[in-house]
């Protein structure tokens, strides 16, 4: 079939490319709309969970009694009561075949394994009913030492958060370059190092710490059991997914499972999940034969929606005295918590594949030992890996460059790819199909100006200025538009990465889209519009996004890892591909000539040499509709289906330059310049891309500046209020300079890339790097994340103290 | 938001109001703009079986400028309060410390009389209160009575408010000519609290200091007077570094907590760090372009 190059919409203009302000706000930010919790249904009851207060317990005795006997309450249950004690939820992601899986329970019956884990949940009339019931039920523990620090977990003798897997291991995946043949061997570039004088080895320990994904909308899930048929609302960003591995998990037909995911407010990655408590409330809901709704409080989606992050990374880097890296060797312990989530152990591998970032390592090795604790599970967090990634090599970067008494930018240009050697294989095996990393950095030097406020810093430090400057750089990439299915399989993911859409041409000749993705904030209706409209040659307006529905989007893999442009639009491009072979046809036999000689332009077909005959895409859905005349041979309808499966990730990239002040006196850190220049690839709505662009600085720098979920010794999560959990707001916030560089992906016909997390990639480390360059000269060569006045300031005393080493010290 | 439950009354006098107190006894608490209370009853952190709201009584609202005193309604929202031109004209630092609580949203609901009632020792206002040597006018079932503000706060969320008074009005004395004033107030983002605050209030006389109140915010369970760095700066220059040496003292008498934002050793060290830099400030010897406090 003929690949049908964008074009442009009726009106002659090109809707790609178009700051269009989104159609979806109105109602989303008026909240006028479909969230899950706006749901009411006639009879419909509300769940209370009751939780465990302790981290690591055996269960001796829940008594739900008093609980029943509470105003309202139409059912207690535990486990057992809803016959759930057999179900285990699904993990998705056997990242090794030795990995170790714990059953992991809808409710805790014999012990539960984190603070918050459910263990009996209340059904009531009113949320406040139930709230008030739960708050009855007595549950006994016996308190079972608390599994907490990885490795303490991993040494002879720990205390296991599940014994009947005999370690508290998960998993090892080990990736060696001399192994797949794709680059040397990293020990015999250590030990070379080592032996010469003329390279160094360095070694640093980096703590990734933990984060809460922190989506605005709460977790909310309503069931209604009708017949047969259960449906379920859900704030998910996974529809699709949800609806299989629930069918899955409970033995549901899944003909006889519909998952609606309406409005979503947020996610991260964050509801990339097949909750506990959404397999409870079909639970419940089968059981009483009522609609069910529950939804979460603030502090009990902090306390148990999964986490984000925590890794212990320890890298060794080797290189030339004169900047060129020799090796790299990583080996990382990742936190998975109480039980493994959906791709729990897999996230630190999507990582993996980009501890080489921009560079061109010849030797490289990296392990990941994944440890169970007895804290909440962690998942998916916007980059899931590959922060954590660019955050460790970005760093490493300026630890060479500080070693070698270089510029941190040139140690940087003396190794990365360059533009004429795209596409470029990895020593990570990955091929980069495109990019443009001395354009992006030139640019971002640029608006920055580099050499101005390195004058200012040399100045500052020459002074003593009590407010030290510091400049920090990120060069990163990224993988994403998961994924190719043969890579998925390779790493022994549960699934594949296409994307599936479907185009309905209606009467009036206007248009319904149906698409796999699933969004919850990103903008999908109004930049899907866009593209399509260009496509077809159809006004903006005429073009409906349908998603969501598994019932009227009945295949699909949802949204997560920025694959919804990449790989989920395409699909819609396909699709329209074949709308456009099929009404041209129908326009050849319409307007009597031969196929051959039809042409399509903005939505017209006409007939070469005869600009009078012509008819629209949209009068000829109207043809199609009445059937009155239509060719032999083939069907009356204009509809088309299409599944696009990408034959390789897409690699965003940029470069992000951030001045600090470090004020020396209190440790206070004041973001003065932001510079963002990115490659997204070709851009659909700049609009919308800067607002993910904004988006993911604003949690790229929380990390570095101010979130960390903090468990105590026995335990309990004590950052669980948004009072202890720090999130920045617009006040907190510099302004942001962003601008793009645009190297089209070759992988797909739009040449766009995506743009979802980059942001929250890259900025991490220029923020980290720059609180560092401020403070380097005075002692200090680390701070742990995130670095807050009080860290900053421990470090600066100890290093006048005499001695630098890490800061500690709460956040 | 599932608060336990509770009786909600709404008083239309100040008479009625003590009198609900009165009857409900210890279980029965002030609703005025729920900015602390709120959150208390949502996390379930507090479970009243009584909310007593005085948002409708008559004449708990308003500014007024009574001789050489501003009377300031206990009901008064934060926003009103910094807007208020008497209180810009005749107590900035009042204006100034308003503005950094919480949020826009939270300020329109929330009420001066409130965030002193409650007496968080973290709020920005009980050591303003305290440095401006506010008169606190409370009333109950035998008439009013008057505290100054640095008798008014006894421990951590603790003040001599009995179980059925209730704080009616905070009067400021207006402040003679030759009086600076600066609020610092160190935190991490925008909304939260203050990990160390300090109110300076600094009289001139050319360039000597002839009269110094500091209120430091969060360095106990109580608002303190750092009257050790108020002694050492009585006749001190302003200039040659008299300043800074008087700072040094600030964390004396104090006993700070340690918390998730700081230990003890760090709030001593920011007390004595932005004291000085607060006395600079209301002396007009530091600029006041924005400080560093982010992060």
């Amino acid at each position: 079939m003929t690949q049908t190059v964008p074009t442009e919409s009726a009106n002659g203009t090109r809707e790609i490319g178009r700051a269009r302000r989104r159609k979806e706000d109105a109602r989303l930010v008026t909240g006028r709309t479909r969230w899950t919790d706006n749901i009411t249904l006639p009879g419909m009851l509300h769940l209370a969970f009751v939780r465990s207060p302790i981290a690591h317990a055996r269960i001796t005795r829940i008594d739900t009694s008093p609980a029943a006997g509470m105003p309202g309450v139409v059912g207690v249950f535990t486990a057992a009561d809803l016959g759930a004690e057999g179900i285990g939820l699904p993990c998705a992601w056997q990242v090794t075949p030795d990995m170790k899986a714990p059953q992991r329970p809808p409710l805790a019956s014999q012990t539960v394994h984190f603070a918050g884990e459910g263990v009996a949940v209340v059904a009531a009339r009113t949320a406040a009913e139930a709230r008030d019931a739960a708050d009855t039920v007595e549950v006994d523990y016996d308190p079972l030492e608390p599994v907490l620090d990885m490795e303490a977990a991993l040494a002879d003798g720990a205390n296991l958060v599940h014994p009947e897997l005999e370690t508290n291991r998960n998993a090892l995946w080990v990736f060696d370059s001399a192994g797949a043949g794709s680059g040397g061997n990293v020990d015999h570039a250590i030990t070379a190092a080592e032996a010469d004088p003329d390279s160094v080895v360095i070694h640093r320990r980096f703590r990734q710490q933990r984060l809460v994904p922190a989506f605005m909308e709460p977790r909310s899930t309503v069931v209604d059991p009708t017949g047969e048929q259960l449906t379920m609302w859900s704030a998910t960003q996974v529809p699709h997914i949800l609806k299989t591995m629930t069918a899955l998990s409970l033995g549901i037909p899944e003909h006889k499972l519909r998952v609606i995911a309406p409005d979503v407010g947020g996610g991260f990655g964050g509801k990339l999940a097949v909750a506990p408590e959404e397999i409870v409330t079909l639970l419940v809901a089968r059981k009483l034969g009522k609609p069910v709704k529950w939804t979460e409080t603030r502090s009990e989606c902090m306390l148990t929606a999964h986490h984000g992050r925590d890794q212990i990374q320890d890298l060794t880097l080797t290189a030339g005295r004169d900047g060129t890296v020799t090796g790299l060797k990583v080996d990382l312990l990742a936190d998975m918590g109480a039980y493994l989530g959906l791709v729990t152990p897999g996230v630190p591998l999507l990582g993996a594949f980009m501890f080489n970032a921009i560079y061109k390592f010849p030797a490289y090795r990296f392990s990941c030992t994944n440890v169970f604790t007895t804290k909440t599970l962690t998942d998916a967090y916007r980059g899931a890996g590959r922060p954590e990634a660019t955050f460790a090599i970005e760093r490493m970067m300026d630890e060479l460059a500080a070693e070698l008494g270089m510029d941190p930018m040139d140690v940087r240009k003396k190794n990365w790819i360059r533009h004429e050697e795209f596409p470029f294989t990895t020593v990570a095996t990955l091929v980069y199909d495109s990019g443009n990393y001395e354009a992006a950095t030139a640019r971002a030097e640029e608006l920055f100006d580099y050499p101005a406020l390195r004058r200012e810093q040399a100045e500052r430090r020459r002074s003593g200025d009590p407010v030290q400057l510091g400049i920090g750089i990120s060069t990163y990439t990224e993988m994403c538009g998961l994924a190719p299915s043969r890579v998925l399989g390779a790493l022994a993911y549960g699934a594949g990465g296409w994307e599936h859409a479907s185009i309905r041409m209606l009467p009036t000749g206007k248009v319904e889209v149906v698409t796999g993705s699933s969004p919850h904030g990103q903008g999908h209706e109004t930049a899907w519009s866009q593209i399509l409209a260009d496509q077809l040659g159809v006004p903006f307006e005429d073009i409906e996004v349908l998603h969501g529905d598994t019932q009227v989007s009945h295949k699909g893999l949802d949204t997560y890892g920025s694959r919804s442009l990449s790989v989920g639009a395409i699909a819609m491009v396909k699709a329209a591909d074949k709308v456009i072979e099929k009404a041209r046809r129908i326009a050849a036999h319409l307007l009597e000539a031969a196929e051959g000689d039809i042409e399509f332009h903005a939505g017209t077909f006409s007939v070469k040499g005869s600009p009078d005959a012509r008819t629209t895409i949209q009068e000829i859905a109207l043809a199609v509709f009445a059937a009155h005349d239509y060719p032999e041979g083939i069907e009356p309808s204009l509809d088309s289906d299409a599944t696009f499966d990408p034959e390789n990730f897409s690699f965003p990239h940029g470069t992000h330059l951030c001045a600090t002040e470090v004020d020396t006196e209190t440790g206070a850190v004041r973001l003065r310049s932001y510079v963002a220049v990115d490659d997204v690839g070709n851009v659909v709505n700049p609009l919308i891309v800067e607002g993910q662009v904004h988006g993911g600085l604003a949690q790229g720098i929380a990390q570095a500046l101010y979130e960390e979920a903090i468990y105590d010794s026995d335990g309990n999560l004590v950052t669980g209020t948004l009072v202890d959990y720090l999130l920045p707001a617009a006040p907190d916030l510099p302004d942001f300079t962003t601008e793009r560089t645009t190297t089209p992906a070759t992988s797909n016909p739009l040449g766009v890339k995506g743009v979802g997390e980059a942001g929250a990639i890259a900025s991490t480390p220029a923020v980290v790097n720059a609180i560092l360059d401020a403070v380097r000269h005075l002692g200090v060569i680390d701070i742990p994340m995130p670095c807050s006045p009080e860290r900053v300031w421990r470090a600066l005393r100890t290093a006048r103290g005499g001695t630098a080493h890490t800061a500690g010290g709460p956040a | 938001m599932i608060p336990a439950p509770f009786d909600y009354l709404r008083p239309a006098t100040r008479a009625e109001a003590i009198a609900a107190l009165r009857d409900r006894g210890e279980d029965a608490k002030v609703l005025a703009g729920g900015q602390s209370l709120i959150p208390l009853l949502r996390l379930r952190l507090a479970a009243p079986t009584a909310l007593v709201d005085i948002s409708r009584i008559e004449g708990l609202r308003g500014v007024h400028r009574a001789g050489d005193t501003l009377v300031i309604g206990a009901a008064t929202s934060h926003d009103e309060v910094l807007r208020h031109p008497l209180v810009t004209e005749h107590c900035p630092l009042l204006a100034q410390a308003v503005g950094t609580v919480a949020d826009p949203a939270v300020r329109h609901r929330g009420t001066l009389g409130g965030a002193l009632a409650h007496a968080d020792p973290a709020g920005d206002l009980p050591a303003v209160a305290v440095a401006l040597e506010a008169q606190l006018v409370l009333a109950g079932p035998a008439g009013e009575r008057t505290v100054p503000a640095g008798e008014f706060f006894v421990d951590y969320l603790e003040t001599v408010l009995q179980q059925d008074e209730l704080l009616t009005e905070i009067r400021v004395p207006v402040p003679g000519t030759g009086w600076g004033t600066h609020y610092e107030k160190f935190h991490r983002v925008a909304q939260a609290w203050a990990i160390v605050g300090v109110a300076a209030l600094i009289r001139r006389d050319g360039d000597t200091i002839t009269d110094a109140r500091i209120g430091l915010t969060n360095m106990g369970p109580t608002p303190v007077r750092a009257r050790a760095v108020e002694q050492a700066l009585l006749g001190t220059s302003v200039h040659n570094g008299g300043i800074a040496a008087a700072a040094e003292y600030a964390a004396e008498g104090t006993a700070p907590t340690g918390d998730l934002a700081a230990q003890p050793d760090y709030r001593r060290h920011l007390a004595r760090v932005l004291t000085r830099r607060a006395v600079e400030r209301a002396a007009g010897t530091r600029g006041t372009a924005e400080p560093v406090t982010a992060g």
